[in-house]
């Protein structure tokens, strides 16, 4: 059964349609990537799955609820928790503020454990849950902005470019973590430029392109793809 | 040396009550970087709510502390009330539009609480009762302190730790830091920030109500201009502080009511504005985000 089940999506900024009826699937369980170039509008669709983006057409329906209008806060709450492009991590807050508040829809008695499992996922937070967030390096703020998301206990985690502006070592320790966070059975809507490393993780892929679905695949099939190899993959790194 | 402690406890006094009030604007501005305008004469609607609760049911003898204990509590629930009904009147229908939409709605706000204050109250200067609490004085190194100013000080002190507690320390205070640094980050984690909003405009007008009453009691009157006057002291306190940050509101407060009080004492009470807001201007030319205020350069 599909988890996430999104239908003819639209999202417009004023005249302009960043989505323009985008339609796509999750079940439990699997590992979704989506790739695309830049403006092809993949941060306007995690925005918009999140409830923090108005729609314009089309529906969003989550473990067979529609979503498509419900709050941003509600959203969290029924289990979908996202790690924002950029990070968004609460800079002038501590870690441990930060992965606390990652809790906030959860009954508090049982945030200090779920805390405790992500500074033993990411010992360099462990190190640092007493620094501001804002004096992390990027690659820290990324395992922060992902622990925090972690917190919530999410059924459906939604990355947003994990890898963006962070060196070639760092991506690797990145998605490491994550295929480990997928291992455990979470669900997993990821979004990324980096198309290689994302396929790597990935189950399944679709490829959007300035607002529409242009085509769709496992993640093995659009590895091997010729025509991804040369539009989003880079011939020369293989 | 008489002088000198004199002035401190009347700058604390003062102080305290700039604090109490400049912690509502600030915190507003922290969530919604919004100016509220009208915070002064909702803190001075606090005091004349407070002054008909201590004149209406007085008797003639001694109102005590039981009445002014009854008078501050019903003057912080009007007030409240009446902050919430602001922002949901005056600013959340505006929340998307152009940010100078919000200023004039907030002056216009202003202006409609002041009117209305006169409408009610009537444009004469009211005066406190001076039968309020007791007359107890104490000589202390040559300097002579009140009982009003002991229990303005006193109760400045506590309502801000535990303010400062709220904030730092409870899930909900937590929930109120994160939405003032990122909206939508604060939303992913599941948090209501209409009800944060909702929250300071409760937090901020409520304690600004108690400081209108301990203006109305420290000076023993209360006229229906008073809010632009002592909001507008309260404003620049929470600017001196770093506006947005709650700290930085408490010592702005302070500090502002020091210097009004030494400037006053050793120098003038005529000069007292023009001394006091001179320092002010070096002191923001040195700092221009104030003394607590961030530096940071806005993150890409």
């Amino acid at each position: 059964m599909s988890l996430l089940v999104i239908a003819d999506l639209r999202v417009a900024y004023g005249q302009i349609e960043a989505l323009k009826g985008v339609s796509l699937t999750v079940a439990a369980g699997e590992v979704v990537a989506i790739l695309g170039a830049n403006g092809a509008g993949k941060t306007t669709l995690m925005r918009a799955i999140s409830g923090l983006l108005p729609k314009t057409g089309g529906t969003i329906g989550f473990e067979g609820t529609d979503i498509t209008r419900t709050n941003a806060d509600r959203i969290v709450r029924l289990g979908i928790a996202q790690s924002p492009e950029g990070r968004r991590v609460f800079g002038t807050l501590t870690v441990a503020e930060n992965l606390k508040l990652g809790g906030f829809t959860r009954p508090p008695r049982e945030v200090p454990a779920s805390v405790e499992a992500i500074y033993a996922m990411f010992p360099r937070l462990a190190e640092r849950r007493a620094q501001f967030a804002g004096t992390l390096s990027g690659g820290e703020q990324q395992m922060l902005a992902i622990g925090r998301a972690l917190v919530a206990k999410p059924k459906l985690l939604l990355l947003d470019e994990p890898s963006l502006g962070l060196a070639p070592i760092i991506i690797q320790s990145i998605f490491r973590s994550l295929r480990s966070i997928a291992d455990t059975g979470v669900t997993i809507l990821i979004v990324e430029q980096n198309a290689r490393a994302a396929l790597k993780l990935a189950d399944r892929g679709y490829v959007l392109e300035v607002g529409r679905i242009i085509h769709q695949d496992s993640a093995g099939s659009l590895l091997a793809s010729g025509q991804m190899q040369e539009a989003y993959l880079g011939r020369a790194a293989s | 040396m008489g002088t000198f402690v004199q002035q401190i406890v009347n700058g604390l006094t003062v102080g305290g009550i700039y604090a109490l009030i400049a912690l509502g604007y600030t915190m507003v501005y922290g969530v919604m970087r919004l100016i509220n305008f009208a915070h002064g004469d909702l803190c001075i609607l606090g005091a004349f709510v407070g002054l008909t609760m201590l004149t209406g049911s007085a008797g003639g003898g001694h109102p005590g502390a039981a009445l002014l204990l009854l008078a501050l509590v019903v003057s912080i629930i009007a007030i409240a009330g009446a902050g919430v009904l602001l922002e949901r009147i005056a600013y959340r229908p505006l929340r998307k539009a152009d940010r100078l939409a919000a200023v004039v709605s907030a002056l216009g706000a202003s202006l409609m609480i002041e009117n209305g204050i006169m409408l009610i109250w009537g444009p004469q200067v009211h005066v406190f009762p001076s039968n309020l609490l007791p007359a107890t004085t104490w000589h202390v190194a040559g300097a002579t302190i009140s009982f009003v100013q002991v229990m303005i000080i006193l109760a400045s002190l506590v309502l801000m730790a535990a303010l400062y507690l709220f904030v730092n320390h409870t899930r909900f205070g937590t929930a109120i830091r994160a939405a003032a640094i990122d909206q939508d980050a604060a939303r992913l984690m599941g948090i209501n920030v209409n009800r944060v909003i909702t929250s300071v405009f409760i937090i901020g007008p409520g304690l600004g109500a108690i400081g209108g009453l301990f203006i109305g009691i420290y000076y023993r009157e209360a006229y229906f201009t008073m809010g632009w006057t002592y909001g507008l002291y309260a404003f620049i306190a929470a600017i001196l502080g770093g506006i947005g940050n709650i700290p930085g509101a408490m010592l702005g407060g302070v500090l502002l009511g020091l210097f009004n009080a030494f400037a006053a004492g050793y120098v003038s009470s005529s000069w007292q504005d023009a001394i006091t807001f001179g320092l002010l201007i070096v002191i923001l030319l040195v700092r221009p985000t104030g003394l607590l205020g961030e530096r940071v350069a806005e993150k890409v």
